[in-house]
């Protein structure tokens, strides 16, 4: 566990990506301390440039909101959007991949078809669908995140567990009279782990960026401060203000690459030799 | 024993060759000193146990040592020039064509994508300026030399299309196709069956006669050093402790871990001692039968991997499963723990058919049958506290988890490790420790039956003979029955009071191990006996005096 932790802090991009990640951790907790009133309510003059006034000094929307309110309190939104929905990807996708690799045969069959008949709809596309039927208060969005981006993390799941249930050491677990769920969760699921653990980066990133791009559409909950709803908002004034989607975009652009950094530094850290060279 | 050819000048000498290891590792040099000197016309073996640098000299010769790995003093001596010293151009001039290579498996040193013919013949296309005929003409020759079986399709097979054995011929084929002035041999028989082994062993002297090459044979094997070398140099932890004349270090070892490694070299005849076991059987196997079956809906294969197999072990006593690979005695012994289900037959402990018992029935029994893995790196999960490990069993059957884990410390003193490692994780112990605690798993439950499959062949032979002591005397002390599965006649001798002899899925000859080793009935286990490497090789009686024995201490 040290040797995991000195090898990341040896790495300079995935100490920067820690870094972005805390500070924008400490904006979302920081937001109701920073700014007490409704980041929504209406603030002052809209269309305010950014530095131009000492009270709003990342200016403010069409609607006269405050910006730099509004990205304090998305942080919150897009992190809690992107944690939430990376759990419930990792969910179904870890126990869908570790049945159907531990079990193979008919169950892999079944299970795999399942996840292929999502995987050949682009995950947009059938979130848009799920928005239209269920609506789009923000718990709904977050669910129907996770639910369209579980598959990539079954197939990574179950690629793992094919390669370990042969292993001699979940034979001896069997010889030992122990349960499938117990080999399955206890034994196997440890080792196969750590490459799921990388992954869930990238379904965070991704998570963050799905409700951005439906925020923009105007289908993410409006009555919540999010970066892709103030970048929907700002798609009105794009050419003038541009600042208005500017300033939440690279706030996103940050959080990804946050996430990103911090995922593939865990990924170095924890297969240390896929890293060029012995070590 | 070969007869030692007339000595002339030496064609490769390695002088006081020190090789040393990236900082942080467990010591500061592969090799340190490391001198030798191979003869025209003579096979020098190295041997040694793992980690005792013998495969860094070869890499070192060749140039290819891992990266972070340097040569850092001494100088490695070929056709009057020093190979340490040579640009990578030059070495590339050197390697393959002055100096060829044999790997230990030729299915990874083998490109699965070209044929056998190309591979081969891309020696001449690199380092020679022949025709494509005349390439073709030489493959097909050398693989003619080789004595693989129908040479012109060989050449146009893929690797994956030829057997274990072929694809060494083919590499043996490759590494000579130059007429190097040097065979490096690194392993080259390890992961091939006895028998296979028998015949590259008789190759390659033969070839070696015929063309006068000199070469360095890197093994592990006592065995294939009695049937192969003239001289021989015996390696430790990066040095050169002995070397000499085959006869004289075989036979008249000086130096205490040549003497150690000697004698743990098991026997090939079964003790003198031993009185066969005749109790009431405990486990009876009969009619068992296991069919593997692959391949889509269109293009079934099936593969008989046990046919209609009966065994009886009487209680108390061993019965050894023996047999070369694709015998099917692993399939069996996962069949007798149900680990497999077998498709046919009975398998009765007690009385009680194993075999017939449901999944729910099957995790009650289980304790009594217990078994013993092969490889000690993955039969222990690397996240797991070895102590736990050890009490897992007790405690998946109700016991509580203090009690399972004072039990745990108990077992660790039972086979011979220190309890207070309990708390340790398998990556922490070396190979034969950790075969220890998977032994100590296979006890915690107490078990009528241990099911043993290879479980010393991933060991070093002075490690193999510690832990076939300590098998011999937990067996004595605990009553257990054992069933073990090997392909190494030597252990089987010296553990099994019964023998069964598998080939192709069927039990060929089963008897009395002494019966069996002095007079096999069945062709094969003729065959099997007379592939033995080193067979014609009894240890010299003093290598196992009191002298040995301390020496043996030593060296464990």
């Amino acid at each position: 566990m040290r040797e995991i932790l000195a090898r990341y802090i040896r790495n300079p991009a995935a100490v920067l990506g820690l870094v972005l990640l805390l500070a924008i951790v400490a904006m979302a907790v920081s937001a109701p301390v920073v700014f007490p009133k409704d980041p929504l309510g209406l603030a002052g003059r809209p269309l305010q440039w950014p530095l131009g006034n000492p009270r709003f000094w990342l200016g403010t929307d069409p609607s006269g909101r405050d910006i730099a309110a509004q990205i304090f309190y998305g942080a919150r939104v897009s992190l809690l959007i992107g944690l939430a929905a990376t759990a419930i990807s990792l969910l179904i996708g870890v126990a869908i991949g570790a049945v159907a690799g531990y079990y193979g045969g008919l169950a892999d069959d079944i299970l795999m078809r399942i996840t292929e008949a999502f995987q050949t709809l682009p995950n947009f596309l059938l979130l848009l669908v799920l928005v239209a039927v269920f609506g789009s208060d923000i718990t709904t969005v977050t669910v129907a995140i996770g639910l369209v981006s579980w598959p990539p993390t079954a197939r990574l799941t179950r690629a793992e567990f094919l390669s370990l249930r042969n292993r001699e050491f979940v034979q001896a677990c069997r010889t030992l009279g122990m349960r499938d769920a117990r080999i399955i969760f206890a034994e196997i699921l440890p080792n196969a782990l750590p490459p799921v653990i990388v992954y869930a980066s990238v379904v965070m990133a991704v998570s963050i960026l799905l409700e951005s791009a439906l925020a923009f559409l105007n289908l993410s909950d409006p009555n919540v401060a999010s970066w892709g709803n103030l970048i929907g908002a700002g798609r009105g004034v794009l050419r003038t203000q541009w600042y208005v989607s500017a300033i939440p975009g690279v706030a996103i652009l940050a959080t990804v690459l946050a996430v990103s950094l911090v995922g593939q530094g865990l990924n170095d850290a924890l297969n240390p030799r896929l890293k060029g060279g012995a070590s | 024993m070969a007869q030692p050819p007339p000595p002339s000048s030496p064609i490769l000498s390695v002088e006081g060759l020190d090789v040393r290891l990236p900082a942080g590792g467990d010591r500061p040099f592969a090799l340190q000193g490391v001198s030798l000197e191979l003869e025209r016309n003579e096979i020098l073996c190295v041997v040694g146990e793992s980690g005792s640098g013998k495969s860094m000299t070869a890499n070192a010769v060749l140039g290819l040592l891992p990266p972070g790995v340097r040569a850092v003093a001494g100088r490695i001596l070929f056709d009057g020039s020093d190979l340490l010293t040579l640009a990578e151009d030059e070495l590339r001039r050197v390697r393959g064509a002055r100096v060829g290579m044999i790997f230990q498996e030729p299915m990874t040193a083998l490109n699965p994508l070209r044929t056998i013919g190309d591979q081969i013949g891309e020696m001449f296309r690199i380092h020679t300026g022949l025709g494509r005929s005349e390439i073709g003409r030489r493959v097909l020759a050398l693989l003619e030399e080789v004595h693989i079986p129908d040479p012109a399709a060989a050449a146009r097979a893929y690797p994956h299309e030829l057997s274990g054995g072929q694809r060494q011929r083919a590499m043996i084929a490759m590494a000579l196709a130059l007429e190097p002035a040097v065979l490096i041999a690194d392993e080259p028989t390890t992961a091939l069956d006895v028998t296979t082994q028998a015949r590259i062993l008789r190759l390659i002297r033969d070839l070696q006669r015929r063309k006068g090459t000199a070469v360095l044979f890197i093994t592990h094997d006592f065995g294939v050093v009695a049937e192969i070398a003239h001289r021989v140099v015996v390696m430790q932890h990066g040095a050169v402790v002995e070397q000499g004349p085959a006869a004289a270090i075989l036979n008249r070892p000086q130096h205490p871990y040549t003497q150690a490694l000697i004698a743990a070299v098991p026997p090939l005849a079964p003790p003198q001692h031993a009185q066969p076991v005749a109790g009431p059987p405990i486990l009876t196997i009969e009619g068992v039968t296991k069919t593997y079956r692959s391949g889509q809906l269109f293009r079934r294969r099936t593969v008989d991997a046990v046919r209609d197999v009966h065994l009886a072990l009487a209680k108390g006593s061993t019965l050894g499963i023996v047999g070369e690979s694709g015998s099917g005695k692993s399939t069996l012994a996962r069949c007798i723990v149900r680990l497999l289900d077998p498709d046919a037959g009975s398998i009765r402990l007690d009385g009680i058919d194993l075999a017939a018992l449901s999944r729910r029935e099957l995790r009650a029994r289980t304790r009594r049958v217990q078994m013993v893995f092969q490889d000690p790196y993955g039969s222990l999960n690397p996240r797991r506290r070895a102590g736990e490990l050890v009490a897992q069993g007790p405690m998946v059957h109700g016991m509580p988890r203090a009690e399972a884990l004072a039990r745990a410390r108990a077992l660790f003193e039972l086979v011979g490790l220190d309890p207070e490692s309990v708390g340790r994780y398998p990556h922490e112990f070396s190979g034969g420790q950790r075969q220890r605690i998977g032994l100590a798993r296979a006890l915690a439950l107490e078990p009528d039956v241990l099911v043993a499959d290879e479980p010393v062949s991933a060991l070093d032979v002075s490690v193999q003979a510690q832990v076939l002591r300590l098998l011999a005397d937990l067996k004595e002390r605990l009553g257990l029955s054992m069933i073990f599965i090997t392909h190494d006649l030597r252990v089987a001798a010296q553990v099994c009071d019964r023998i069964a002899v598998m080939k192709e899925g069927i039990v060929v000859e089963e008897g009395v191990a002494a019966e069996l080793f002095a007079a096999p009935r069945h062709a094969y286990t003729q065959a099997l006996l007379a592939a033995v490497p080193g067979r014609g090789w009894t240890q010299p009686a003093g290598a196992d005096g009191p002298a040995a024995a301390a020496a043996r201490a030593a060296a464990s």
